[in-house]
């Protein structure tokens, strides 16, 4: 089961701003083992945030994306007290979505 | 061909126009120094420190009923009485009555975890950083500095065996040995020392200490994973090329008395973000 991620939105005049900090391996592909065999890719492909059901952000992401990635955008609109739902897939199937509250 | 050679005079002659703008503000960043360049670096980095990860996942743990006996840490005591973590950090390693030893954090949580959850503490030691219940104490420590981020060194030297593991702990921080012939002392010694473009804190004494001992447990992302002071202390003998005394070894949580001592009144930063 994947670790929880770390999300913090605060709303500033008519702009929200959120930080996310991810817990996620992000696996390149490209490592050896200790045993020199290559250890498999293992990536969020895509991630999304969406604030009253209204998604505010999508990316998708690739093996260049480090391991536990931090990221930050801001949309337009929010107040405090509303939620903000980010959720990511990865190429596994794995999936996870946690919640914060706009303060 | 053509198209290449083309625009080439042009560009040059806007170059040399604008050249000597140009050259103030990279004279300017060039004036930067080292130190200022990590700091900014670090500051860019602070705000999502993956650290908190591990703290989350530490204070998830620290209250989870685990192993053979199905118990959580919150009865543990790590110096403060029972299940206090707030300032707890601050005050290790010390001395604890129960163990008849002077304990630094992570041989503390050994004792805790074998005492109250029914691990094998002897097994754990063995492990392999990063694997196993090693995974585990890195996210505890975490947590357990965390709680403590702030507040000031203010390790106990009362008990006879407190302040006999100072003497220790100096006395294998000066310790010369293995084939580069260098101890702690000869990176961690003197003011304004500095490997590649790392300043070295000296470790003898204030404010050197508290920037290098209270910066430990850390993320360090150069590995991608929080290193525990344990850890950290392992890489220093390695660099050193000498044998690692061994995981929560007396040896190791002597260095620990010697520098929190040494830290005094200096804050913690832990967990904190490194290269």
């Amino acid at each position: 089961m994947s670790d929880p991620m770390r999300i913090r939105a605060q709303a500033q005049g008519d702009k929200t701003t959120v930080r996310i900090l991810v817990a996620h391996e992000m696996e390149s592909g490209q490592r050896k083992d200790a045993a020199g065999k290559i250890v498999p890719a293992w990536f969020i492909q895509e991630i999304n945030a969406t604030w009253n059901g209204k998604m505010v952000m999508s990316a998708q992401w690739g093996t260049a994306v480090s391991k536990n990635p931090f990221m930050q955008f801001s949309f337009k609109g929010g107040k405090a007290g509303e939620k903000v739902v980010v959720s990511w897939i990865d190429n596994r199937g794995d999936k996870r979505s946690d919640e914060a509250v706009i303060s | 061909m053509r198209w290449i050679s083309s625009p080439a005079p042009l560009w040059l002659a806007t170059f040399g126009a604008f050249g000597a703008f140009a050259a103030l503000p990279i004279t300017a960043s060039a004036q930067k120094t080292t130190a200022e360049g990590i700091a900014e670096y670090r500051a860019m980095l602070a705000d999502g420190n993956p650290a908190e990860l591990y703290e989350a996942k530490g204070e998830g743990l620290w209250k989870q009923a685990r192993g053979p006996k199905n118990a959580s840490l919150e009865k543990c005591d790590l110096g403060k009485g029972a299940g206090v973590v707030k300032g707890s950090f601050v005050e290790l390693p010390r001395f604890f009555a129960d163990t008849q030893r002077v304990q630094d954090l992570e041989s503390r949580l050994l004792t805790c975890m074998e005492q109250l959850q029914g691990f094998n503490a002897a097994e754990i030691a063995k492990t392999r950083f990063g694997a196993g219940e090693q995974k585990n104490i890195e996210s505890l420590v975490a947590y357990i500095s965390a709680e403590s981020r702030g507040l000031r060194f203010n390790l106990p030297q009362t008990h006879a065996k407190e302040k006999l593991m100072y003497e220790v702990g100096k006395k294998v921080f000066y310790l010369r040995g293995g084939p580069m012939d260098f101890s702690c002392a000869s990176c961690h010694g003197e003011d304004n020392k500095r490997i590649r473009l790392q300043d070295l804190p000296n470790l003898t004494g204030q404010p050197g200490a508290s920037t290098g001992f209270g910066a430990w447990p850390a993320y360090r992302v150069s590995s991608g994973d929080l290193w525990s002071m344990q850890r950290r202390l392992n890489d220093c003998y390695r660099q050193q090329r000498f044998p690692f005394p061994g995981y929560a070894s007396d040896a190791t949580i002597a260095l620990g008395v010697y520098m929190g001592v040494n830290s005094k009144g200096g804050e913690a930063t832990a967990p904190a973000l490194k290269r």
